[in-house]
């Protein structure tokens, strides 16, 4: 049997870690891997803080993941949001492999989160600003294409932070493609891959999104149809997973006017959905607060039950009031 | 016995639960199994905590293993308490302390199973360590050196299994790579390696990291038959794999 040395285990033991010699980052621990690349906590050593660090696994031949890499860098870079996770830096390792960093965020992700949260309301406010946070993107002309529950982060103070920018598009950009190979992640692959679901790359722009929350769009591979829309159709499933609470499968006895809007965010057509995801947010936001909403028409019973619903302390207080003049006025006239 | 890396069992089964089943074959291929991984730490381990010569630490080396067949302590292994080389270093504490102390020690290797073990290459590498026993004096530090043999001792198996894979895809630049990278007491830059082996620097990574990952995955795999559980296998893939916090 091969004898190994103690360096010679030192190397094995951090076999996949980048080697961050001539950087200001110290490599801490592998958080999650993807199909393009991993990204590790490493501790800035100039400002003595730790930051998440997202590094490609190889060099790429033709230049292309590198492309990518940098342009998700720069992406995140022109979104400043308090939804979007902040860019730090962007560099090149000893053997040429481009890193960047951005802020660590601690927390837990989205499909946790949402399993604790027992209530409707509250697990639709968290979509709301997940809305916000593509909403802007929008504005910026940026387009995420990879919206999921894992690549959505909720803070330890409750921030909710949109991830992985990998896929992102800006219109009117050539699309960069990673020739003809296929990247798949999965956990089932790997035992010890942090990530769970499964996102696949193709080449020539050919499929990019996950399976279950990408557009019909973006499954077809039919890059010159994807653009806000796209974003709007898996914000739709999204919607449908966080009403669910969180289990992925499952059809939710949602109601009505909330299934209306998941039917109309998820339609088939993308002329058929949102125009844009301050309309898919705007209706929400009445469903929340007991108003109608412009995706579906209520018969009289549903109206009346939402008004009631909606005025229930008032109408109780009123009829409670005219119960107890009914029986004033009936005692002193007998 | 032959080395752990040809008699890997390739089955769902953990080692542990094929070395508590009704198969005697399967049962035979676990054991052996799992002596190729635990012999030469426990070995070594005997040897610098006891200060027992050669000759009776091979001795108490063959007598441990033949006692935990003999008096089925695997089957006593609760994974919920403890992690498996914890209970089995412990096991020997208790073995070689008793059979000091009965002063009666006594060869038992054929009565169950023949366990040839290589205890000169054992003995070579101890030497090659150069290990000081003044320095591995506590607790802890015999604690961390089981542990350390013991991680030595399965990425031996898979460098050795490496090693056979890539002759067989005829991939040896990528294991020479490996070897002259992360096996080396040298340190080589990845640009001194390109012109060594008259690679471009794209393929000296990518071969690299090829190899790294099948390295991994070999040892993974042999990790995860050691493990009694989905949980204790992720608590040991991280000790091997996790980077170290800070």
């Amino acid at each position: 049997m091969t004898f190994l040395s103690d360096k010679a285990l030192g190397r094995l033991h951090g076999s996949e870690a980048p080697d961050l010699s001539g950087t200001r980052f110290t490599l801490c621990e592998l958080i999650a891997r993807g199909g393009m690349g991993a990204v590790y906590v490493a501790e800035d050593e100039k400002l003595s803080r730790r930051v998440a660090l997202k590094v490609l696994d190889t060099l790429d031949a033709n230049g292309d993941l590198t492309a990518r890499l940098t342009r998700e860098a720069r992406i995140l870079a022109q979104l400043e949001h308090p939804g979007i996770v902040p860019v730090h830096d962007v560099g090149a390792l000893p053997d040429g492999r481009v890193y960047y960093t951005m802020k660590l965020v601690r927390g837990c992700r989205l499909d946790k989160h949402v399993a604790q949260l027992d209530s409707l309301p509250q697990r639709l406010r968290l979509f709301l600003r997940v809305c916000d946070a593509v909403a802007f993107a929008h504005a910026r002309g940026v387009v995420h294409r990879d919206l999921k529950p894992a690549n959505i982060m909720i803070g330890s103070f409750g921030e909710v932070l949109v991830m992985d920018w990998g896929l992102a598009k800006i219109w009117g950009e050539r699309e960069v493609t990673v020739g003809e190979k296929i990247f798949i992640s999965s956990p089932k692959a790997e035992p010890e891959n942090p990530s769970t679901e499964s996102t696949v790359i193709t080449g020539r722009g050919t499929v990019m999104g996950t399976p279950g929350y990408m557009s019909p769009e973006q499954a077809r591979g039919d890059t010159q149809e994807i653009d806000l829309r796209s974003d709007i159709f898996s914000l739709g499933t999204l919607l449908t997973f966080i009403a669910a609470g969180g289990v992925q499968g499952k059809s939710p006895a949602l109601p009505r006017a909330l299934l209306a809007i998941s039917v109309k965010a998820t339609a088939e057509n993308p002329s058929a959905r949102y125009a844009n995801v301050s309309q898919l947010a705007g209706d929400l936001s009445l469903y929340l607060d007991g108003l109608p909403v412009s995706v579906y028409s209520e018969n009289f019973f549903e109206r009346f039950g939402r008004f009631f619903k909606r005025h229930q302390a008032a109408i109780l207080l009123i009829t409670a009031y005219l119960i107890m003049r009914v029986l004033v006025l009936f005692f002193f006239h007998r | 016995m032959t080395a752990a890396g040809e008699s890997f069992p390739l089955t769902r089964l953990s080692v542990l639960a094929a070395a508590r089943s009704q198969d005697g074959a399967e049962r035979a291929r676990a054991l052996d199994t799992l002596f190729g991984v635990y012999w030469k730490p426990v070995y070594k381990y005997i040897r610098l905590k006891f200060s027992q010569s050669p000759q009776d630490t091979q001795d108490l080396t063959q007598g441990f293993f033949a006692e935990l067949l003999e008096r089925g302590l695997l089957s006593r292994f609760d994974p919920a308490k403890s992690r498996l080389r914890t209970y089995l270093r412990l096991c020997v504490d208790s073995f070689v302390l008793n059979e000091m102390k009965a002063a009666s020690r006594r060869k038992r290797g054929g009565k169950i199973m023949q366990i040839a073990l290589d205890f000169s290459a054992a003995e070579d590498e101890l030497c090659t360590q150069a290990i000081n026993p003044a320095s591995i004096a506590s607790l802890e530090s015999l604690e961390n050196f089981f542990e350390k043999e013991w991680i030595r001792s399965l990425f031996s198996s898979a460098v050795d299994e490496l090693r056979g894979d890539c002759e067989a895809q005829a991939k040896q630049k990528a294991f020479q790579l490996f070897e002259a990278y992360d096996l080396s007491e040298e340190n080589v830059s990845y640009a001194e390696l390109a012109v060594s082996f008259s690679l471009s620097l794209t393929e000296v990574n990518n071969r690299l990291a090829w190899a790294r990952r099948q390295f991994r995955r070999i040892a993974l795999h042999r990790l995860r038959a050691l493990c009694d559980s989905e949980e204790e296998f992720a608590r040991e893939a991280r000790t091997l794999f996790g980077i170290s916090t800070k």
